[in-house]
């Protein structure tokens, strides 16, 4: 194994793992929110205690993401030194800024939320669960405009063989950035509504706290009907288009196009075959990839045969499913919320035991889907470290062996696995038992 | 701007040791001085609201230093790879086992993580203070700006050292201590009691081998980087920094022994801050010293950022920091005074 691939799966393994538990924290940070605010304006000690069984698990949730978030920074520099080395005037800037206006935010009043409750007012209670919501969202924005940077390099001046800074607010305001964002956010939001309402669906299977259950439900279904819808159409389909109009290359592979074609059709079930540049087995429909970039059924859409081959998406089938399971998945979330919102409606929804069983069985999907969501994005961008600017080859760091880097990657998994195991374990236990532990007043939540 | 800068980063610095510094330092204690569960639980709760706050400033320092000094960054980082790694998993295994023991009770697992946590915040204080101490000493840079360094090689802090020499040993030992003092001092603030008084004792010793470490350290930055002094001597008002450090000390001595447990805490900040402020003046302007030829040290001038990104970066940092003193001084007051050892 040469070192640029070890410093590659250093960061890609790192970097997924820790991404299970932020996409978490900030869907269910929305969601602790709406908790409060119901519990705020009809003054309802079960809304309230709902509230703060959420936060018990939003707690932990927050822990395993502080302690795998802290090594993404320095990864930057451990791993990927020539690339901070010539790029650190620019992302250096939003990393920082994360530190600086979400993490601040965050930590503080996480804090007060989980063990101030009997120091402070219900609104001030309020206002921290709103502080910890945004500090999370804002966290995510700036780890965004960092990858946008990346993935379309905007507001920069290249001086002494440095990237810097030309214009921070276009810095800040990348069109890909924003995009993604929503896209990204959305996602996070999905997770968090397939969580709660897969608890939800638990307890009234169980037959155990209905009242938590229907609660769960009600919140987890209502919000995650509209996450599933919004994460396809608007910002999923303008995303994609983006993508297909600045990065051709990635567009073709995820959608495994080696010939340009004119009403392209879209594949959506077969396995690439890198050998004789076709799909085996395809089930296809035909015009509506062409449709979907273009708003046409007849326009041409880029190949891979059309683009050099130094300049194709390495890993090229991995990108292709990646995308896959993405866009089927989505599709999947916006069937069964559509089918339990409207059950929700009918009053149905709590005696279903089909479609309870149906959530319960999905919650990890989304978790699948937005892993999925990001290997497309990431891989994508590949043979690219920073699009089209500086090539991946040319960003590790090359003083690190790669015995060295295969060390600490096989610490990290060794860590990562004990530490999944353990997580599982916590979030099963509060499950169990968490609502016990919460009463109709808030109190010290975090059993100390 | 690059001196602006260098001390913005250095401030990040010592806000990270000053408040890290003594959740580490109870970290160490909890082991030593709570005698029952619920004396542990009145010693973690004292730490518990605030301590990945603290983290926070590792981050973002961290960050402040990616942006206003790339090259250091990048050569720092990846040179110090292998130290810097075992700091990620320690990191990890201090939070967790922190977070794992707030929720579960289960007899014998409880005292294994105990036992981890305060064995990483140890195994932290001393890699914190080994860290520095290799940056003080300097490390074999490359013409490219880049070096590697092996854990360890013969002990000796020459032209080809290890992380690990007598020197940076002497510097890991020295922030231990210090950190442990540190959060001695905290606890006497924090809890009541028994357990009070036993913070209160155990400040003693703690204080005179750290007086001795203070003193030794000294010593042995002037012999292994005589450099150090260059500054002083052109400004001798600088020499005011040792100064302080000397009069914290007794601060701290003095107010530990009339029972002003806020106070000797302070002294305890305001010694912390002197010992760094003290080591970046000796290093200024030079950000990485080589120790082969010290035409090749990292200096200030060499890492800087662009000029437009550091107007920019100072902008929103001043703006962003002063809303991040602000929530911190928010949630100390919320949780100002003792944490009961009776749970609430």
């Amino acid at each position: 194994m040469t070192a640029e691939l070890i410093h590659r799966l250093h960061f890609a393994f790192t970097v997924t793992f820790h991404y299970l538990f932020p996409q978490l924290t900030m869907g269910l940070g929305l969601l602790i929110v709406v908790l409060k605010t119901v519990a705020l304006r009809n003054g309802s000690p079960m809304w309230d205690r709902a509230a703060q069984f959420w936060g018990r698990i939003f707690g932990i949730n927050f822990v395993f993401g502080v302690v795998t978030g802290i090594p993404m920074e320095f990864e930057f520099g451990t791993n990927w030194a020539q690339f901070s080395r010539v790029s650190g005037g620019v992302i250096g800037q939003p990393l920082a800024m994360e530190g600086v206006f979400s993490f601040f935010l965050e930590s503080a009043f996480l804090g007060l939320f989980l063990y101030g409750g009997s120091r402070l007012s219900k609104k001030m209670h309020w206002f921290s669960a709103v502080m910890v919501w945004l500090g999370s969202w804002i966290s995510g924005f700036f780890i965004i405009v960092t990858d946008a940077w990346m993935q379309h390099p905007v507001a920069y001046n290249f001086v002494n063989g440095h990237y810097e800074v030309a214009s921070f607010w276009k810095l800040l305001l990348n069109p890909w950035g924003l995009l993604q964002y929503v896209h990204n956010m959305t996602g996070a939001t999905v997770t968090g509504c397939f969580v709660m309402s897969a608890v939800g669906a638990f307890y009234l299977l169980e037959g155990r706290n209905p009242d938590f259950g229907r609660i769960f439900l009600k919140v987890g279904v209502v919000t995650g009907l509209i996450a599933s819808i919004v994460i396809i159409f608007p910002t999923g389909d303008l995303h994609g288009r983006y993508v297909a109009k600045h990065q051709p290359a990635a567009m073709a592979g995820m959608e495994g196009l080696y010939h340009t074609e004119k009403g392209a059709a879209i594949v959506l079930i077969g396995q690439p075959n890198p050998e004789t540049g076709q799909i085996d087995n395809p089930i296809r429909i035909g015009n509506v990839l062409s449709f979907l970039i273009y708003g046409t059924t007849t326009a041409e859409v880029t190949g891979l045969d059309q683009i050099p081959r130094d300049q194709w998406p390495t890993t090229l089938p991995l990108l292709y499913y990646a995308y896959h399971i993405m866009a089927g998945l989505g599709t999947w979330f916006v069937l069964l919320m559509v089918v339990c919102a409207f059950l929700l409606w009918r009053g149905k929804l709590y005696g279903a035991r089909w479609a309870l069983w149906a959530l319960l069985l999905s919650f990890p999907l989304p978790y699948i889907a937005n892993t999925a969501g990001w290997m497309t994005a990431e891989i994508g961008r590949q043979p690219w470290l920073i699009y089209g600017l500086m090539r991946t080859s040319e960003g590790y760091s090359s003083m690190v062996s790669a015995g060295n880097g295969l060390f600490t990657l096989i610490g990290f998994m060794g860590l990562y696995a004990l530490l999944g195991l353990l997580f599982t374990v916590l979030i099963y236990r509060e499950i169990s038992h968490g609502l016990d532990a919460v009463k109709s007043e808030p109190v010290h939540t975090a059993g100390m | 701007m690059g001196f602006i800068w260098f001390w913005l980063v250095a401030v990040m610095i010592v806000g990270y040791v000053v408040l890290d510094g003594f959740d580490l330092g109870v970290g160490v204690l909890h082991l030593f001085l709570a005698r029952d569960e619920a004396e542990r639980r009145a010693t973690l709760r004292s730490i518990g609201p605030v301590w990945d706050g603290n983290e926070v400033w590792l981050l973002a320092g961290g960050g402040t230093l990616y942006f206003a000094f790339p090259l250091l960054y990048a050569s720092a980082f990846s040179g110090f790879y292998l130290p810097l790694m075992i700091v990620l998993w320690l990191l990890i295994v201090r939070g967790v086992s922190l977070e794992l023991r707030n929720h579960l009770d289960m007899g014998v697992w409880q005292t294994l993580l105990d036992r981890l946590f305060g064995i990483a915040s140890a195994l932290l204080a001393v890699f914190f203070g080994a860290a520095l101490a290799n940056v003080i000493r300097g490390v074999p840079l490359k013409a490219d700006g880049y070096f590697f360094l092996p854990l360890w090689t013969n002990w000796k802090p020459g032209a080809m050292p290890g992380i690990l020499d007598w020197y940076t040993v002497i510097g890991g030992v020295l922030a231990l201590v210090a950190l442990t003092l540190h959060g001695a001092l905290w606890l006497t603030i924090k809890v009541s009691g028994e357990l009070e008084e036993r913070a209160r004792r155990v400040v003693r010793p703690l204080w005179m081998g750290l007086c001795e470490l203070t003193l030794v350290s000294l010593a042995a930055t002037i012999a292994v980087r005589p450099q150090t002094l260059d500054n002083y001597y052109r400004y001798p008002f600088t020499f005011v920094v040792p100064a302080a450090v000397l009069a914290s000390l007794a601060g701290i001595w003095i107010w530990n022994a009339k029972g002003q447990a806020l106070k000797a805490f302070l002294s305890s900040c305001v010694f912390l801050f002197f010992m760094l402020a003290g080591a970046c003046w000796g290093l200024y302007p030079t950000l990485l010293p080589a120790s082969t030829n010290s035409g090749l040290d990292i200096t200030m001038d060499r890492a800087l950022s662009g000029p437009h990104t550091l107007r920019v970066g100072l902008a929103w940092w001043v703006f962003g920091m002063a809303l991040a003193i602000g929530y911190v001084v928010f949630v100390y007051s919320r949780f100002r005074g003792k944490a009961d050892v009776n749970g609430h």
